[in-house]
């Protein structure tokens, strides 16, 4: 059966993909709690830095980062960043973290002022001011989108093919390359098993549009 | 002699071109309830919010316990603006009840009651647990210690925020306007937890307020600001009772005709 062969070799690229998917979402959340929080600190040089990252990051395209990331840096300045997974989750992660700092920060400016006026008030420090009353009112309230950006996250790593990481689509592409006239059943098989793959980040998604509409986690 | 707890010094302060502060001198005694009224915009809230370090006067000294809050002395013994270790030393006796009670809505009664003297102060967790349940108790919620803030009513939500200003044990704490965000059947049992408050003693009091029979029924003194001055003080029956100035006369009568 054509289906089943399909099918089984396009499981050998899905680790790929999940492993990529999975190192991409750690990191991007990373870099975007950290990128988030440095735009709202009071502190030029931190709040420029970040802005210039976000905003290269944010103005050029993923596919090109990643071939940056892959072939030009090594070139240019010697700089090899290890495997090539690696290389992918490092462009993916910053990509992504780039635009999520943007959620991050705006939650963080959404909390409502009398939060932090009631914290001075109790004579929190300001590390305890973010880390207990601001951070975990903020995060509640970008969890929607953030759910967003997962689902995101997991579509763009169908382009790590293209540096050459055997992920799902990389494996769909041989198979059609020798079995032409299969085309439509591997690219139908294909966006199934991605379509199956975003179900728990769709779940997670309307779990939180869930949670963030009631503004307090119950129990 | 006792010596004052709080001192303002020809306190003033700006909101860009807007001087809602024209120099104001007053000392408030340990234990003294003071009631400060006045039109809105006279200044009667930023008075209290510079003491909580919620904002920063333009003009001016503030003193607690002696000690200058908003400038302190570097090593070399210049005096300049304070950091934030200097101002969270100070502001350590003082503690405020807002108007909108700003409770912390991700966390239960009871943990907005233990956060700070658990992190803050640093104070062992059962024992603060142990107070934080007293409290809530005298406040009269000892039923919804596991709720969160969302599930209360305005009244129940600033007797909370009432318990968890006091869990910091200040030596002076500031209301502002406390029951103006309240449906009016609910402002009484707000109000007696304050009067309880005062009847109970040691602790000074500034209460921003529009309840005029309160103030007469609570207050030792009585300011009246207007447009960035005091414009007349004293007991508050001289105050509310037998005004002297025209603009304060003035006030009072608008206040009772609106009600």
């Amino acid at each position: 059966m054509a289906i089943t062969e399909i099918t089984l070799m396009l499981m050998r690229g899905i680790k790929v993909t999940l492993i990529v998917l999975v190192l991409s979402i750690i990191l991007s959340s990373l870099i975007a709690l950290i990128a988030g929080l440095s735009r709202v600190y009071h502190n030029k040089l931190l709040t420029g830095f970040t802005g210039f990252y976000v905003e290269i990051f944010r103005g050029t395209s993923l596919i090109v980062q990643l071939f940056w990331f892959s072939y030009a840096l090594p070139g240019l300045f010697n700089i090899h960043l290890g495997s090539d997974i690696w290389v992918a989750v490092l462009a993916i992660s910053l990509n992504y973290g780039a635009y999520m700092s943007e959620i991050v920060r705006g939650a963080i400016l959404s909390v409502p002022q009398g939060q932090t006026e009631a914290s001075i008030a109790l004579n929190l420090t300001r590390f305890q001011r973010m880390r207990h009353i601001i951070v975990p009112q903020a995060i509640r309230m970008m969890l929607p989108e953030y759910g967003n950006y997962l689902i995101q996250i997991l579509k763009a790593t169908s382009l790590v093919s293209l540096i050459g990481l055997t992920d799902l689509l990389y494996y769909g592409n041989i198979y059609r390359s020798t079995h032409l006239t299969e085309a439509p059943t591997v690219y139908m098989i294909i966006l199934l098993l991605y379509f199956l793959l975003a179900l728990p980040l769709i779940g997670f998604t309307r779990k939180m549009e869930k949670v963030a509409k009631k503004g307090v986690v119950h129990g | 002699m006792e010596e004052p707890i709080v001192q303002y010094k020809n306190i003033r302060k700006s909101f860009g071109d807007v001087e809602v502060l024209k120099g104001i001198n007053l000392d408030i005694m340990p234990g003294e309830k003071v009631a400060l009224i006045g039109p809105s915009g006279s200044g009667k809230t930023t008075i209290i919010r510079l003491l909580m370090t919620l904002e920063q006067p333009t003009g001016g000294i503030i003193e607690v316990n002696g000690e200058n809050l908003w400038l302190m002395q570097n090593k070399k013994n210049e005096l300049v603006e304070a950091d934030d270790k200097h101002l969270r030393k100070i502001r350590g006796d003082i503690g405020m009840v807002f108007q909108h009670f700003n409770l912390f809505p991700h966390m239960t009664i009871l943990e907005n009651c233990m956060l700070a003297p658990t992190i803050v102060k640093k104070k062992d967790k059962a024992d603060v647990k142990k107070t934080a349940l007293e409290m809530l108790d005298k406040v009269g919620l000892s039923d919804k210690v596991d709720l969160y803030p969302s599930q209360l009513s305005g009244g129940q939500k600033q007797r909370v925020a009432m318990a968890r200003a006091l869990m910091m044990r200040p030596k002076v704490m500031l209301f502002d306007e406390v029951t103006s965000a309240l449906d009016p059947e609910l402002v009484g049992e707000v109000l007696e937890v304050i009067r309880d408050l005062a009847k109970a003693g040691d602790m000074a009091m500034i209460l921003v307020t529009h309840e005029m029979d309160f103030a007469l029924d609570i207050a030792d003194r009585v300011l009246f600001l207007n447009e960035g001055t005091i414009e007349e003080e004293g007991h508050p029956t001289e105050i509310l009772v037998n005004p002297k100035s025209e603009r304060l006369k003035d006030f009072l009568t608008r206040f009772t005709n609106s009600r």
